[in-house]
């Protein structure tokens, strides 16, 4: 460059430098990469720090005193662990800590199975199967909040469509049994809009990891003679498992969080029976204004849903790499 | 019989077993219709035949629900109704007829243009967010990226009812409660998380060399950022702001906790819309089915990147 500079034609190096500016003046003309870096992320991890971690944290400090949001004023103490101690040892709490369980294990096998095996028969292509894709996936674009609410129309025990369908199926009358008042069928009936809902993302996720098994893979089992059921034991399913995984994964969290349908549906009722831990939350720390044991509740949601996802990610990442 | 011709191959199905999934596959989607069918169904009936029994498939379509919907209407003795000017549009003369006057519009239209305005603001600022620190994250060497990034998955992990507590008492003291800033900027602090991680998966499928040769052309970084990555990255932009907007369109648990008036959106409001007696479901489902179509048009816009938005693109096809 120094030597091009000193030759007896100017026009010429001017044209050349222009065209390729040596990397000194990049540097100075404009920001530098390590500016633009902070400029461009440092918005959004602001923005997350004071909508996130900063309310994590005054809830971790909030659940060890005693601070009501109805009454600001109060005089606030400190309370030590005895809110953890409390739920923990509550009865109640366990109970809607295995209703949970139940209600995101139950939901989870369901729409695993059929959600895999829609998938499953999707990926025969039959004529018109992009088209009936499109239609089964409407279901988990929509508001679970506004569909969930209409699903109490359907399950209306007179004349809510549900009855009236199901009821003749199982040969009884559509007025005899209420999905949604009854005891043992109150948790069905949210399983049910659940998996409607739902089933839909496990078949968008499974169909996927269906594609990717390529075909050379069949050709082998062919050529080795395999049967139909054993190529799907031994190449459908392995393959597709970290698919199914990663699907189970992101609707344990979800489930786990589950609020909307609950809260519309049955509101945790009748008595507790779906009492899942969101309503649990929301009634001590909306309704009966227990702010500080509702934030020692929710940092224990949290440690949870965390615990869970990491054990689950990294066994995720075990079958992948196998 | 060489084994590889054989009909029955998981490659290419059979027709018969094509025809038997196309059967089954059709009945699963035909069925999980009919609960949608219903709503548009319901949403032309009166009240009477909305709640008959058996439940009514053909009916006389009205549009009571919603005229019910816009409009509060009170009850009036006959013999005013009998003495008002004939009746100006067909809301008016469904009112009369059940003995009522219409009093003056609900609270419909203010509570859509909340979910109008909020969806749009917060979809808005979290591309705008989520386009720069992805590019940030894509491009340059970020001190403890991966920690960074993870942080921001997480917030996502947390039930929204436990973060409602604290920002209900942050917004308290903000001033902020029950106000369209308030929810713009708590939807944008959840939706940014899925726009760093879906946009950042779409940056990194631009290859650099595009900014290299427009930086050797001697633009600055940021000119090469707008002039080649930025149109690049354009469908990758748009599927994340539809994710996004359908996200703060149908968000439900942070509304119903932290709004409930000035602010509230339609999720929170439809369940409450009653008539005499309880629920008026011809409204209930003339608001649903309003509230889903723009949902219906931006999944078929969608269909393309639907696999990749809900796994925060982990998995890209």
């Amino acid at each position: 460059m120094t030597e091009a500079s000193t030759t007896s034609r100017p026009g010429l190096v001017e044209q050349v430098i222009r065209r390729h500016p040596d990397p000194v003046s990049v540097r100075f003309r404009g920001l530098s990469d390590r500016t633009i870096a902070w400029l461009f992320i440092s918005p959004t991890i602001v923005l997350l720090l004071a909508i996130n971690l900063f309310p994590l944290l005054w809830t971790v400090y909030l659940s060890f005193t005693n601070y009501r949001a109805n009454r600001p004023n109060a005089e606030l103490r400190g309370m030590g662990t005895t809110y953890y101690e409390q739920i923990l040892s509550d009865p109640d709490v366990w109970e809607s800590m295995q209703a949970t369980a139940h209600f995101v294990i139950a939901t989870i096998a369901i729409e695993t199975v059929l959600g895999f095996a829609i998938a499953y028969l999707i990926d025969r292509k039959f004529r018109g199967h992009a088209f009936w894709t499109t239609v089964i996936l409407i279901p988990m674009m929509l508001p679970p909040a506004v569909v969930g609410n209409f699903w109490k129309f359907l399950y209306q025990p007179q004349n809510g469509l549900f009855n009236a369908i199901v009821a003749p199926v199982l040969g009884v009358s559509p007025g005899s049994f209420q999905m949604l008042g009854d005891v043992q069928l109150a948790p069905w009936s949210i399983i049910i809009v659940d998996v409607w809902m739902w089933t839909p993302y496990v078949v968008l996720i499974c169909l996927a990891g269906l594609r990717s098994i390529p075909d050379y893979l069949y050709e082998a089992a062919e050529v080795d003679r395999a049967s139909p059921l054993r190529q799907f034991w031994s190449v459908t399913l392995p393959m597709a498992l970290p698919f199914i995984m990663l699907a189970v994964l992101f609707r344990g969290i979800e489930n786990f969080k589950m609020f909307d349908l609950v809260n519309l549906l049955t509101s945790g009722g009748p008595g507790s029976t779906t009492e899942v831990a969101s309503i649990t939350l929301k009634r001590a720390a909306f309704e009966s204004w227990r702010t500080g044991y509702a934030s020692a509740l929710a940092v224990i949601l949290f440690v949870t849903v965390f615990g869970l996802a990491n054990i689950y990610v990294k066994a995720l990442n075990r079958v992948k790499q196998r | 019989m060489p084994a590889l011709s054989t009909a029955h191959s998981v490659v290419a199905p059979s027709s018969t077993s094509r025809w038997i999934a196309g059967t089954i596959v059709i009945t699963y989607a035909v069925i999980t219709m009919i609960p949608l069918v219903w709503i548009v169904l319901t949403s032309f009936k009166t009240p009477p035949d909305s709640i008959a029994y058996p439940p009514k498939v053909v009916f006389e379509p009205t549009l009571e629900g919603y005229c019910n919907l816009f409009t509060t209407r009170t009850r009036q003795p006959p013999e005013y109704i009998a003495s008002l000017p004939p009746a100006e549009d067909v809301c008016d003369e469904i009112a009369r007829s059940r003995n009522m006057v219409i009093a003056g519009p609900s609270n419909v239209v203010p509570r859509f243009v909340n979910s109008i305005v909020i969806a749009f603001g917060s979809t808005f600022l979290a591309v705008l967010l989520g386009t720069l620190a992805a590019y940030g994250f894509s491009r340059f060497k970020v001190p403890l990226k991966d920690d960074l990034l993870f942080f921001i998955l997480s917030t996502r992990m947390m039930p929204p009812v436990a973060v409602a507590i604290p920002i209900y008492l942050m917004y308290r003291e903000l001033g902020l409660t029950d106000s369209r800033l308030g929810m713009i900027l708590l939807y944008t602090a959840v939706n940014v998380s899925l726009a760093v991680w879906l946009l950042k998966g779409f940056i990194d499928e631009i290859p650099r060399e595009y900014e290299d040769a427009a930086m050797v052309d001697g633009y600055t970084r940021l000119q090469a950022f707008r002039l080649t990555v930025l149109p690049q990255a354009a469908t990758g932009i748009a599927a994340t702001a539809i994710f996004c907007l359908i996200f703060a369109w149908n968000e439900y648990a942070f509304a119903v906790l932290l709004t409930s008036g000035e602010a509230q959106t339609m999720p929170p409001f439809i369940p409450f819309i009653i008539g005499e007696g309880g629920q008026d479901w011809p409204a209930v489902s003339a608001a649903t089915t309003l509230f889903l179509v723009p949902i219906f048009v931006f999944t078929i816009l969608l269909r393309k990147h639907l696999l990749r938005g809900i796994t925060f693109g982990a998995v890209r096809k």
